[in-house]
């Protein structure tokens, strides 16, 4: 039988330690909505959404009460739109409405995000894809609860460079629409290099095709468990830090993947993934850089930081993937810049630069996220800074993303304020030399020679 | 197991110490018909700490509305009374 000091210990993670379930996500298949009626169409997405989440968000309050742990946020992925809005869309235009009817369902079902206005390009663009990329800056413009992503490479494809470019643009441009409430349009609007099918966490989440019609994936959380369990072993060598953190994410998968079964087992929707993901929030201490900190370098960006976020996200994995029985997603330690207090911090004090970030990122999920850059950063470069990041996640067999904030008419010393879960971005300094004459070859990289494994 | 498991809360009161806390939220359990499995306690300088393994299997209110109740039995004697599924507890500490 369960006792008093094993439901003080729970509760401690909880009350104190900021342990929550990051997200329920319940990604839906839109396939059978496709209609060349563009009105037919946004109907039917409409009536799918909330047909099949309009229990979502109370069932994911009734499980928050009744286990005592907080659910932070009830999301919904969709179909790629580029796949499903290629039949009625005919010109960019179009398409914006197409999310704007994402964001009617999604916020007359209450959710906090709705994700999978996407396009997947990794090795061309259709038509569709094209139209999709160019509606971007409009379509987070006009909505609230949208995100928007992108998939430029794989390891199996190699990278798309002409969607690079157009991203730079669609990134900067996204900013000039959105300067008036801080940018905001680009922290819903995230590129990829081999996007998972089955991510909770926005922006990037999506429903992909191999998915089924309707299933329920989970991210978990919990920086503040980490950190706290670490402050007992302080001084301790590597074997105990290590088979410390995996204790603890073992721990904190367990109530993952307990939330995820009764969520999937009260929506009758099947159990998808638990996405073992370490998601900071701008909360005192809730930060992934203050594990990077309790592990020993003073600031993240420091000598080393490399090598403790490798084994911390390396030992996140192994006690998660013990604890669940799916495991997918992102999964692994998150490096946002400004939803995570110690990083900001770290930017402040000038221990951290754009490029240890991208360091960084070779080690752990995801990539460059939520950096503030200066407005005046041509798209160029921003496409520069994309290419580089999908080149790593192409190279590594990994999941790489870029979500940069060109922060217009803001120059480095300056910050952003999204308020909320996505907290307040410092503008950090970009190397300026330029690379245009790269970005606008035009054409593909080859897909590299480690991807030919038949 | 699974079905007995369903119906078991785990009820934690925290709080300073004060003339009959467990009075009261027992009376209140016994009222609405749940059943009490297991009670410990320990008090650590001055405040008090109570678990109880309750069954609600036969009980006559919701989950919401009883701890709900307990909630405000709390408040007014100045704990913190909260109610919890107890599967929570045992995914994380038992394999």
């Amino acid at each position: 039988m369960i006792n008093i000091a094993e439901v003080a210990e729970t509760n401690a993670m909880i009350e104190r330690e900021n342990l929550d379930v990051r997200t329920i996500t319940m990604g839906i298949s839109l396939l059978d909505c496709i209609s060349d009626d563009r009105a037919k169409l946004e109907q039917r997405i409409y009536d799918r959404i909330c047909t099949a989440a309009g229990d979502l968000v109370r069932t994911g309050e009734e499980i928050s009460r009744e286990f005592g742990v907080p659910i932070v946020n009830k999301r919904v992925s969709v179909t790629p739109m580029a796949l499903i809005g290629g039949a009625a869309c005919h010109t960019p235009e179009d398409f914006a409405s197409l999310a704007q009817t994402l964001d009617r369902a999604g916020r007359q079902i209450g959710v906090n995000f709705i994700g999978g206005y996407s396009a997947l390009v990794q090795k061309g663009e259709t038509k569709a894809d094209r139209l999709l990329i160019d509606s971007i800056p409009q379509a987070l413009a006009e909505t609230e609860v949208v995100c928007s992503s992108v998939n430029l490479g794989s390891t199996k494809t190699g990278i798309d460079m002409d969607a690079v470019r157009r991203m730079g643009w669609a990134i900067r441009e996204t900013a000039i629409r959105t300067a008036d409430r801080g940018c905001i349009g680009c922290a819903k609007l995230v590129v990829l290099c081999n996007a998972p099918d089955d991510n909770p966490f926005m922006a990037g989440a999506f429903h992909g095709v191999s998915e089924g019609d309707c299933v329920i994936h989970v991210g978990v959380s919990g920086p503040g468990v980490v950190k706290t369990a670490l402050e007992q072993v302080r001084g301790a060598d590597f074997e105990t830090l290590c088979e410390t953190i995996k204790r603890t994410a073992f721990k904190v998968t367990r109530v993952g993947q307990l939330v995820a079964r009764e969520a999937a087992a009260r929506l009758q929707v099947p159990f998808g993934i638990i996405d073992l993901s370490l998601a900071p929030t701008p909360a005192v201490g809730d930060s992934v850089a203050q594990i990077l900190q309790e592990i020993g370098v003073e600031h993240p960006g420091a000598p080393g930081t490399t090598a403790a976020l490798a084994l911390l996200n390396d030992q996140v994995k192994k006690g998660g993937i013990m604890a669940s029985s799916y495991v997918g997603g992102l999964s692994g330690a998150f490096i946002p810049v400004s939803e995570d207090a110690g990083m900001i911090d770290a930017v402040h004090a000038g221990a951290l630069s754009l490029e240890k970030l991208e360091a960084m990122t070779c080690v752990c999920s995801v990539g460059l996220d939520m950096i503030a850059v200066p407005g005046d950063v041509s798209e160029e470069t921003i496409s520069g800074i994309i290419a580089d990041e999908m080149a790593i996640g192409m190279v590594n067999s990994k999941t790489t993303a870029v979500r940069l904030i060109p922060a217009i008419g803001c120059g480095v010393g300056d910050t952003l304020e999204f308020g909320g879960l996505l907290g307040s971005a410092p503008v950090m300094e970009v190397n300026r030399f330029a690379c245009d004459a790269f970005v606008n070859r035009g054409g593909r990289i080859p897909a590299p020679v480690h991807s030919f494994k038949n | 197991m699974e079905k007995k498991n369903q119906d078991r809360i785990i009820i934690t009161v925290v709080g300073k110490d004060t003339v009959g806390i467990i009075a009261r939220v027992c009376t209140y359990l016994a009222e609405n018909g749940i059943n009490i499995l297991d009670i410990s306690q320990t008090i650590v300088s001055g405040y008090f700490n109570m678990m109880m393994i309750v069954d609600i299997a036969e009980a006559k209110v919701d989950f919401d509305t009883f701890s709900g109740r307990l909630e405000e039995i709390g408040s007014g004697i100045g704990v913190v009374i909260r109610c919890q599924r107890e599967a929570i507890f045992d995914s994380m500490h038992r394999i």
